[in-house]
């Protein structure tokens, strides 16, 4: 009954999302404000029947209502009641259904946020979600309802939540990476906006940037929890793979950074008009293009769900509108998007323009990785897999570069720099850099290498770059305390999230180099040197987990002579799927981690073990973290908050309908 | 000239519009091969295990046998890895390892790690056997007959469902189960 009322309740929704796409954009385009204002009643109602939709299904689990295909296939009366929720989106059914959801949060969200915009554009913004919401709300109730049911023989248990997917990380990992996928189409649905009505002003760049930055905060932590997560659930001890899932969500983050970066020259100079559009619309594509290969099955990933042409082809089709149709209406009116003015060569745009394009060589460069393999398999010539040594190859130098430029970025004004002012300033930071640089890389460890000391030496140069961009906006005034309380929040969450990037450099530059990996066999009493920790292994006992069991191992680590650690890795069964998942044991520090892995049993009680020495591993997720809080940050700048109260005083349109 | 640029955004999406539909219709594991019911390429390789061991194609022949190319960067290859294990000691399949493109150090981790289902190993560093093959990446597995001649290819990972396609083909060459 209750996943009767999830389907019905879609299909409202799906109903409402019809109307919202149609009625809005048609008085838009008539000029007619009753028709517009239909705009937010029409999307507070969607968001209300997919919230009843998710909540049913939620409900589905909860109960575990095994009568449902859906919940059969991802659940089971065992598991523990946070991972039954969580199996809500464990399975590709549930995902889409999550991603429409997330979606009406968004529009949710617009709706309720947008009292201070112009009716026309509120009502085409909200009008061009509602559009998304067709395509995704249809693809869910035709070729993937969670809510079908298994009225014959119905399951008497589930077969259990997929065990890699029972975990914390999991729990809020897909919610957090759809909240920054799906929010690109606020970004996506302003632009288009823009196009429609051929308006592109400072207002429309304050309005967009917020939601823009938000959903890239969000994103950044989504991949950021992803990266984390398979470190410590797969048991591999890597953090990032340059696998397809992966990079289909790294990829509308380049873009997207890009695109906070070119907001930034918009709304400030209003420069790079057509190519914010550009970008916008591209990013948003990205995240669609990224759900298109996760769900369709085309590329073969160690995360892919189902593959499964039909859906597919249905997701195919609703990319081939999206994209193509803005890109058409982009070439047809991007003409009109003129700059307002222009800019030295020695200036801060032409840094963030370097920026942007080296961001998206970069973005290309994944994506003919990504795609490589299916443009082969399609010219008839096989199957391949493009492996992490391209990617490393190029992505290693261009990021670099990123943080060369960053450096000097910071360090100059809008419009015009003098050239003799930014050598005078750069040249004595840089040296220092240098020094400090091939310093530190040398006292962390006297074998050397030349990417961790040039990251190291750019880490250094960008942090001394901020400070000295800080020290010069408050050096004129006299109480320096208060200059600096001054300063805009937006300043700070730049600082902030160039600050992080600086730190997941370090981060990445130091694990990549340093870490050490051994594979052992381990006797009960053996013990092994590792990086100046020894570790004694006392053996594996079975213990019994709620719906699996277990082989515990125990290993101390001394540091020197001294105790440091007791670890207990895992290996577990889980016998509804019959699948073994390592639980690696991690003894996590700021500086560095310990990671323990067991491995296969061996003859005579011996087992495998993988040992681990990841050093500053820690530092790239904080970077992330840092990131993100920058992004949310940036959204409660006095500008934005400021222009809310003036407009809503100010009589909206939207009240005389 | 600015109009015409405009459209180039538009028409990159229709050049990966039409990849991505024919990259639909195809089946991403069926692959013909023009070396199929062709001997053996010749080659002279080491062995991954032991530098100084050298294999050549005489030694592919005398039994119905798998030849899996495999390499470490390769996350097929770890995914298909524990199959492969299950099907050489279960099945009593012989399988032969063309370790790809790889670092022989990391191979060795490899096998000692996730266990070792190859009867032997071949360690082709340059890619030039692969070459010859038509080894378009990995992994791929090959069925190779007594006299060694190339029976059949499959390219991606090997699975359930693909050793029972496989198993009818090598059982037609007169091999059984252990």
């Amino acid at each position: 009954m209750i996943a009767e009322l999830g389907q019905y309740a879609l299909i409202l929704g799906l109903v409402m999302a019809t109307f919202l796409a149609i009625i809005p954009m048609y008085g838009a385009s008539t000029g007619n404000v009753f028709w517009m204002s239909f705009a937010k009643p029409l999307a507070k109602s969607l968001f209300l029947f997919l919230l009843i939709s998710m909540l049913c299904l939620v409900y589905a689990f909860a109960t575990d209502d095994f009568s449902v295909e859906y919940v059969a296939g991802n659940s089971n009366s065992a598991l523990p009641i946070y991972f039954k929720l969580s199996a809500v989106w464990g399975g590709h059914e549930g995902s889409l259904l999550l991603w429409v959801f997330i979606l009406t949060c968004w529009i949710f969200a617009v709706a309720v946020k947008s009292d201070g915009l112009p009716l026309d554009i509120s009502a085409r913004v909200l009008s061009v979600l509602g559009m998304v919401a067709v395509g995704f709300a249809s693809f869910t109730l035709i070729t993937s309802s969670p809510f079908e049911r298994l009225l014959i023989n119905t399951p008497v248990e589930g077969a259990d939540l997929n065990p890699l997917l029972q975990d914390i990380g999991l729990i809020i990992h897909p919610p957090l990476l759809y909240m920054g996928y799906v929010g690109f189409s606020v970004a996506f649905a302003f632009a288009i906006a823009a196009l429609l009505s051929g308006k592109l002003d400072v207002a429309w760049s304050r309005w967009t940037r917020p939601w823009t930055n938000v959903s890239w905060a969000f994103l950044t932590i989504g991949i950021t929890l992803g990266s984390w997560w398979a470190y410590y659930e797969l048991g591999w001890g890597g953090w990032w793979f340059w696998d397809p899932v992966e990079n289909a969500s790294f990829m509308p983050w380049l873009a997207g950074t890009a695109l906070v970066h070119s907001l930034a020259v918009t709304e400030k100079r209003g420069l790079f008009k057509s190519w914010t559009l550009l970008l916008a619309i591209f990013t948003f594509s990205l995240s669609l293009l990224g759900t298109f290969l996760v769900r369709s099955g085309v590329l073969t990933s160690v995360h892919s769900f189902a593959a499964d042409p039909e859906r597919g082809l249905y997701i195919l089709v609703l990319l081939a509108i999206t994209v193509g149709g803005s890109m058409l209406l982009y070439a047809i009116r991007a003409y009109d998007m003129k700059s307002e003015s222009d800019f030295e060569l020695c200036s801060r745009e032409t840094l963030l323009l370097i920026n942007n394009l080296v961001l998206v060589t970069i973005c290309a460069m994944i994506l003919i990785g990504t795609l490589y393999p299916l443009l082969i398999d399609a010219m008839g010539a096989g199957k391949i897999s493009v492996g992490p040594p391209y990617f490393n190859a190029l992505f290693v130098p261009f990021s670099l570069i990123l943080c060369f430029f960053m450096a000097i970025g910071v360090s100059l004004r809008w419009k015009k720099s003098s050239v003799s002012a930014l050598v005078k300033q750069l040249l004595p930071s840089l040296i220092i850099s240098v020094i400090l640089g091939v310093v530190a890389a040398y006292l962390y460890n006297e074998q050397m290498t030349l990417k961790a000391t040039i990251a190291l030496v750019l880490s250094f140069w960008v942090l001394i770059s901020l400070g000295l961009d800080v020290y010069s906006k408050v050096k004129n005034s006299s109480v320096k305390i208060l200059a600096v309380k001054k300063m805009p929040i937006s300043y700070w969450s730049m600082q902030l999230a160039h600050l992080g990037v600086v730190v997941s450099l370090v981060g990445v530059a130091l694990v990549a180099t340093y870490s050490q990996e051994r594979d052992i066999r381990m006797q009960v009493g053996d013990s092994i040197e590792m990086e100046g920790y020894r570790f004694e292994f006392k053996g594996v006992e079975k213990r019994q987990g709620p719906n699996y069991t277990s082989d515990t191992g125990t290993l101390v680590v001394y540091k020197g002579d001294n105790f440091f650690a007791k670890m207990h890795p895992e290996k577990r069964f889980y016998p509804a799927r019959g699948t073994v998942m390592t639980e690696a044991d991690i003894d996590a520090g700021a500086f560095l981690d310990i990671f323990v892995a067991l491995g296969e049993p061996l003859a005579d009680g011996a087992w495998a073990v993988r040992l681990q020495y990841k050093p500053f591993i820690r530092w790239i997720w904080l970077g992330g973290l840092m990131m993100m809080f920058a992004g949310l940050l940036s959204a409660f700048d006095k500008r934005y908050k400021r222009r809310d109260k003036q407009r809503s005083t100010s009589t909206p349109v939207a009240s005389l309908a | 000239m600015r109009r015409i640029l405009l459209f180039v955004p538009f028409i990159f999406c229709i050049v990966l519009g039409v990849l991505f539909v024919k990259g639909l219709s195809l089946d991403p594991t069926e692959l013909p091969s023009a070396k199929i019911g062709k001997n053996f390429p010749s080659f002279e390789l080491p062995s991954v295990r032991d530098a100084d061991k050298v294999y050549t194609q005489t030694d592919m022949q005398g039994a119905v046998r798998l030849v899996n190319v495999w390499a470490t960067w390769c996350p097929t290859c770890k995914q298909e890895h524990s199959y492969l294990n299950k099907l050489a000691t279960t099945q009593g399949v012989e399988i032969i390892g063309i370790n790809y493109k790889d670092d022989r150090a990391k191979a060795k981790q490899w096998l000692k790690r996730y266990h070792d289902p190859y009867i032997f190993n071949i360690y082709d560093e340059k890619g030039g056997l692969g070459l010859d093959l038509g080894v378009y990446g990995a992994p791929e597995t090959y069925i190779v007959d007594k006299q060694g001649v190339i029976q059949y290819r499959h390219v991606g990972e090997v699975n359930a469902t693909v050793w029972a396609d496989l198993k009818v083909k090598m059982q037609a060459l007169g091999w059984s189960a252990k």
